[in-house]
């Protein structure tokens, strides 16, 4: 029995039907392998997903410092948002709703009577206390179920307080996992947000966003920090640390850099279409992966000043991790490991992996697409289910005025030749191989079994598992949270989580687990002892 | 930090900032964590199971095992039935429990649910268990969500026409895992038979061995909460968490209850001593009597740091309640006493407490927020915040000495194997007081004030 198989073996067949096509192998060849993605869980299989609210909220719109994001329902889902996710955010003018949770906790009387009144009422004391810019309504499962119109309710306000309000039907039960969440936030700020100031064309410039990088542990900061140091100018991140008010500026930038694929791919493919704005995958997880991402970014330009600039700042950075990267290989090398975490970042840290010798021997994603982990080639068969198309695909129209002028065709197929992922992710499984497995979805059984299977060095997950995997004895380190380190990002972030992936594998603890008395005798005697006599 | 947060108070009759709460299902899930193999499975979407899970890891730092309907579109449309079905047949199938404890969500209960004939109608394995509790998340709070989930065992398990076995039924309320091992190291040292319902104290605070166990040695056993039915009586710890399934255990089995403060500070642990003793005829031991004495010398030797110290204490009713009469004990004196949970027995109960000490300017408030304690605060000032991690946004803002207890705990370590209950919690907790204190003393003396005893 191979490994798969011995995964699956357990199953019932229904849920064999279903799982089988979720586990694939990837052997050395790289014959381009179909895997199931985005659908349906199989209920009562403890999965590590969430919900729509969840991508949408907690993902994408919470990390915006300068916004009021009301979560319009019970007080959990407000609740269990509030600071959790580690999107770091610095307000210079010391404006910050990171450290707020704000709900309108509505009671058994609102699901009676509606809940309307109470979210205007919940807006107008939040513009009456903070004075906000811009307030957004997330809603949770019950308030779809009840049909309170959260957006009659943004319109109104907006007339009534002069504000920005922009309601998100994100209900928890929409799509299949926080993906559909994801989708919904791209739409409404591709439609309200980005491009609403009323900017001057800009002169073509080295201006650039920074497209799903939500700055876990500050990764964004890291990334922003070694860009300006070359000479680009970042317009606006989406969203980490980022702002309202810099998203209205983003329709001015030359460049999208994406990061995270899966979350925010939507707004990429929108600006692209509305304002011919490139965009790029881009990882800035990993050390060689990083300096591939900031040549690409200066070829991208093509400017000599950038190009140096660009040499110069990887020579500085690498000259300023050389001793540590050097130590921490020597003890990681040859080590093996599992990925899991949600839609992008199982590939990016196979490659800071591989920097330090580690071999990701199973991966997998909890709530990627098809393309993901294929490729982006396959979007044209991916078939939609009834799930997916119950999110709303908003199409925009090429900008009058900010429409830019890109690339001409003969460079941007050159780029192509050159492997720059242009308008273009080449997804997970072409980075893998050599019988190493994939996993969709994955639940707490296929990780313990995964785990007994390949006995990986050390594990990334999230919180769900952490304790799990550690009570089976096997390091396990969270890629959600940086178990509250970081950055990651870059350079130096490389270092950090190398640093934290040798402490773990390394803590003098997993030594001592098994108590002396299992293996060694805790009593003696001596034959014929003279006390007896 | 919370730079944004005005010192004027302004009415609010909308907007929930910085909630003191959460919702019911978490309180359900922990509860149904505190059944010998038991799954906790939350009939609803999918991200409520997550963020209740992540939730409780993040504070016990242990695997928090649940289950999810995962409800799509569809689901909310023909109903969950077919998911529960489907749910419950994959988890006795992959992941064996004895018993599958079903708590609702506000989907579930919005598109109305009937949880009793879906049960009915499935299809169970000999021998297991299903059993389930409605818990709207729209209604009160996790600590009613706890309450609901013991209520709904009962309801299903506990036996009407059991035989009396004579065992003292313990409800520790919503505590750690360290104080129901301490309530129950007590109840040893007593000689008194019990059950404790529930009992986290090795499930969620299980040893590292090299195997994981998905289902802990820890845990009240399905045929101990049958025997509730045939217990002699009931110590509900935690009147207002714990007094909802002891009335509804004695509504279907005839138990008798007394509900009883949770037993942290020197009174409160004296009466569930005399409790316990009373109802099993047993002597209190001269080793819970040295102990109470050595509290009793702690108390004494650190005199004279409490003095009229104001104190702010924000969390869980009955945490919140405990903590105050402590606090007093300790010659201290609560400004505010805050909680999410809504529930007016709360400042009923504060009231009651604050004037047995005389002290009447202590402002006692249930179904309110962290943000409006902070306001308070930023009025009239205190010396020490107690409560769960939330607040140390505050304590950072003020620059006001905190302490950490209660629910939540995100970011420390070994709480949850600590008790705050009993004589040995109350020193825990002045360890922690006293040492808090005395170590914002030391950082703002001066040099030449800077004292090496103290």
């Amino acid at each position: 029995m191979d490994a798969r198989e011995a995964v699956l073996d357990k199953y019932s067949g229904r849920v064999f039907k279903n799982r089988k096509d979720h586990i694939i192998e990837l052997d050395e060849a790289g014959i381009p392998k179909e895997i199931a993605a985005n659908s349906r869980s199989v209920p009562g299989l403890m999965i590590n997903r969430g919900c729509c609210y969840a991508g949408c909220k907690g993902v994408v719109l919470g990390p915006l410092r300068d916004t009021v994001v009301i979560t319009h329902g019970p007080i959990g889902c407000g609740y269990y948002t509030w600071g959790t996710r580690r999107n770091k955010a610095d307000a210079p003018d010391g404006r910050n709703f990171i450290q707020y949770s704000f709900s309108t906790d509505v009671q058994e009387t609102d699901i009676v009577f509606g809940g309307m009144k109470k979210l205007h009422q919940a807006i107008k004391e939040a513009v009456e206390i903070f004075h906000p810019r811009a307030v957004m309504i997330c809603s949770t499962c019950p308030i779809g179920l009840i049909g309170d119109d959260t957006k009659a309710v943004a319109a109104e306000v907006e007339k009534e307080f002069g504000i920005t309000c922009i309601a998100y039907s994100c209900e928890g039960y929409k799509g299949v996992s926080q993906s559909a969440g994801h989708h919904i936030a791209n739409n409404g700020l591709m439609q309200r947000v980005i491009g609403s100031a009323n900017d001057e064309v800009k002169e073509k410039a080295f201006r650039i966003n920074i497209l799903g990088e939500y700055n876990i542990g500050g990764d964004g900061w890291e990334q922003e920090r070694l860009l300006k140091k070359i000479g680009y100018e970042v317009v606006a991140v989406l969203t980490g640390d980022g702002s309202f008010e810099a998203l209205t500026h983003a329709h001015t930038a030359n460049l999208n850099l994406v990061q995270c694929h899966r979350s925010i791919n939507y707004i990429a493919e929108m600006m692209k279409t509305k304002y011919n704005i490139d965009w790029i995958k881009v990882n800035f997880i990993g050390i060689d992966e990083t300096i591939r991402t900031l040549r690409e970014i200066a070829d991208y330009f093509d400017n000599d000043e950038i190009k140096k600039r660009t040499e110069e700042v990887i020579g500085e950075e690498l000259e300023s991790i050389a001793e540590e990267r050097k130590f921490y290989r020597s003890k990681l090398e040859g080590k093996t490991a599992g990925v899991f975490v949600g839609g992008s970042r199982s590939h990016h840290y196979q490659n800071v992996l591989k920097d330090f010798g580690v071999k990701t021997v199973i991966a997998g994603y909890e709530f990627a697409h098809r393309d993901d982990y294929e490729g982006r080639e396959v979007l044209p068969n991916i078939k939609l289910d009834a799930d997916s198309k119950n999110i709303e695909t908003i199409t925009v129209q090429p900008d009058k005025e900010f429409y830019h002028v890109a690339l001409d065709k003969e460079r941007f197929e050159e780029l192509r030749r050159q492997n720059v992922e242009l308008e273009y992710y080449k997804g997970m499984f072409k980075d893998m191989g050599d019988g190493t497995i994939t996993v969709d979805d994955f639940n707490h059984y296929e990780t313990e079994k995964v785990l007994d299977i390949f006995k990986p060095d050390i594990f990334y997950s999230g919180i769900k598992d952490k304790y799990m995997i550690q009570k089976k004895g096997f390091p396990s380190n969270q890629l959600h949270s940086y178990d509250y380190s970081g950055p990651y990002a870059c350079f130096k972030g490389a270092i950090t989580f190398a640093r934290n992936t040798y402490l773990s594998i390394y803590a003098p603890a997993w030594k001592m687990i098994v108590p002396p008395w299992r293996t060694k005798p805790t009593l003696e005697g001596t034959m014929g002892d003279e006390n007896y006599a | 930090m919370l730079d944004m947060t005005p010192k004027k108070l302004a009415v609010r009759k909308a907007l929930r900032i910085n909630p003191a709460k959460t919702c019911q299902p978490v309180g359900a899930m922990y509860a149904a964590l505190g059944v010998h193999r038991c799954m906790p499975h939350s009939h609803g979407s999918q991200g409520c199971c997550s963020y209740h899970r992540t939730f409780l890891a993040r504070h016990f730092k242990e695997p928090a095992i649940a289950t999810t309907s995962s409800f799509s579109e569809g689901a909310c449309v023909f109903g969950g039935g077919s998911n529960l079905k489907k749910a419950v047949k994959n988890i006795f199938d992959i992941y064996n429990p004895d018993i599958i404890a079903v708590h609702t969500t506000c989907l579930s209960e919005t598109i109305g649910d009937d949880l009793n004939t879906l049960i009915q109608q499935l299809d169970i394995p000999a021998g297991k268990i299903v059993v389930h509790t409605n818990t709207p998340s729209y209604v009160g709070s996790h600590i009613n969500g706890f309450a609901n989930m013991m209520s709904g065992f009962i309801k299903y398990l506990s036996e009407k026409n059991a035989v009396p076995n004579g065992k003292i039924g313990i409800f520790p309320g919503f505590v750690n895992p360290g104080d129901m091992h301490e309530l129950k190291r007590i109840a040893k040292l007593l000689g008194v038979k019990y059950i404790m319902f529930p009992d986290t104290d090795g499930t969620m605070n299980s040893a590292l061995t090299g195997h994981y166990e998905m289902y802990p040695k820890g845990g009240t056993t399905i045929q101990e909460i049958r025997e509730l039915g045939g217990a002699q009586h009931v110590l509900a710890l935690g009147e207002i968490t714990s007094c909802t399934p002891a009335m509804d255990l004695k509504r279907k089995c005839g138990v008798d209850f007394t509900a009883l403060p949770l037993p942290i500070g020197v009174e409160a642990t004296d009466r569930y001593i005399m409790a316990l003793s009373h109802l099993s005829r047993r002597e209190v031991p001269a080793e819970i009597e040295e102990e109470r004495g050595q509290l009793l010398d702690i108390m004494i030797d650190s005199h004279a740091y409490y003095g009229d110290k104001r104190v702010a204490i924000a969390g869980d009713p009955d945490t919140v309640l405990g903590l105050a009469a402590f606090c007093l004990e300790l010659g201290m004196k609560p400004r505010y006493m805050i909680t999410g949970t809504p529930d007016e027995k709360f400042s009923k109960k504060a009231k009651e407490l604050l004037l047995k000490y005389g002290v009447t300017d202590c402002i006692a408030k249930a179904n309110t927020d962290l943000f409006e304690l902070h306001q308070l605060m930023k009025n009239k000032p205190v010396d020490l915040l107690i409560g769960g991690t939330h607040c140390k946004y505050i304590a950072r803002a003020e620059d006001v000495p905190f302490v950490r207890a209660g629910f939540p705990i995100l970011d420390r370590y070994v709480h949850p194997y600590m008790p705050l209950v009993g004589y040995r919690g109350a020193m825990r907790l002045i360890e922690l007081i006293c040492n808090t204190l005395l170590d914002r003393q030391d950082r703002d003396a001066a040099d030449k004030d800077f004292e090496l005893v103290m």
